[in-house]
């Protein structure tokens, strides 16, 4: 199956990355921009047909390196590879 | 004293590390691979700064699962000081031997120049050279060193008194002009409970010998030596 991974920084965590695109979107004349915020796209395939040991699986991989969750929610959805 | 410094593919301060060990200690230390999951006995495991894997997911997030980190994860929780510097220090919050995370910097710049620290805490194997409140100068090189946590964690480190080092002005002041990176609370530096492990942003070695035009730096290498003898 395949996992497609979205990590988003935490409400309120300072996103320095995000402020310059909203500047740069601002200098180009998208002058309806608001907040802009910066997150990671992770595509992962696993070798697993069972739906839920999946879901188990990319859960573990989020926790243990893919987010930090200290400043990082993360989120998926699982597809037949 | 012995000490062990971890090479990561892509550090870059490791031989500095080891040469400021060795004119603080008399004593060349261990180079350990990453890949080796034995460190030798040691007095003190230092990890230095650099790139390593190449800053890839997060600055330290790789190397904190290296096969060595285990072994360094389980001396530091037996009270074998750990001293991260720079992306060490990156890599000990990534380990979850520090609390919190290193994060871009504010600039969004990377800062390559001497900053002024003050010495919160000079009653630590790190620091008992320095003077408490006194400012040190060490260079910093880094583009993720924006230290941040929640509230509540940063109540715990001030309540604790687990701040080894502010971001601070010429007379000590600590100021947010004074602050190059963003880092909450002007934290440049933390321990971990017991005062054993420490992951700084700035670099110690790159000022420890007079040819590289000052060594306030060196000051905490002869602490170490003094102290883990």
């Amino acid at each position: 199956m395949k996992a497609r991974i979205t990590i988003t920084l935490k409400p309120g965590v300072l996103d320095p990355q995000g402020k310059a695109i909203a500047g740069a979107l601002h200098a180009l004349g998208f002058g309806a921009v608001g907040n802009v915020r910066q997150g990671k796209y992770i595509e992962v395939e696993v070798a697993e047909s069972d739906p839920s040991r999946a879901r188990a699986e990319i859960e573990r991989m989020c926790e243990q390196l893919l987010a930090n969750t200290i400043i990082e929610n993360y989120a998926y959805e699982l597809e037949a590879a | 004293m012995k000490a062990s410094v971890i090479v990561f593919p892509g550090s870059n301060c490791d031989r500095d590390a080891a040469v400021a060990l060795e004119a603080a200690t008399g004593q060349a230390p261990a180079m350990v691979w990453h890949g080796d999951s034995e460190i030798p006995a040691s007095d003190l495991i230092v990890l230095p700064g650099g790139f390593s894997y190449g800053d890839y997911l997060r600055s330290g997030a790789m190397a904190a699962h290296s096969p060595v980190m285990r072994e360094v994860v389980a001396r530091a929780r037996t009270g074998t000081p750990v001293l991260g510097i720079c992306n060490g220090f990156q890599i000990l919050t990534e380990a979850g031997l520090l609390p919190g995370v290193l994060m871009r910097n504010a600039t969004l710049k990377f800062v390559c120049r001497d900053v002024l620290l003050r010495v919160e805490r000079n009653d630590t194997a790190y620091t008992s050279r320095y003077a408490r409140g006194e400012v040190i100068r060490f260079p910093i090189a880094h583009k993720d060193g924006s230290y941040f946590a929640d509230d509540a964690t940063l109540d715990r480190l001030e309540g604790e008194g687990r701040v080894a080092f502010r971001y601070c002005n010429a007379t000590g002041e600590v100021t947010q002009a004074a602050n190059p990176n963003g880092s909450r609370h002007n934290i440049a530096g933390i321990y971990n409970e017991t005062g054993t492990v420490l992951g700084l942003m700035p670099h110690p070695e790159r000022l420890a010998d007079p040819a590289l035009g000052g060594t306030d730096g060196a000051n905490m290498f002869l602490s170490l030596a003094e102290t883990l003898h």
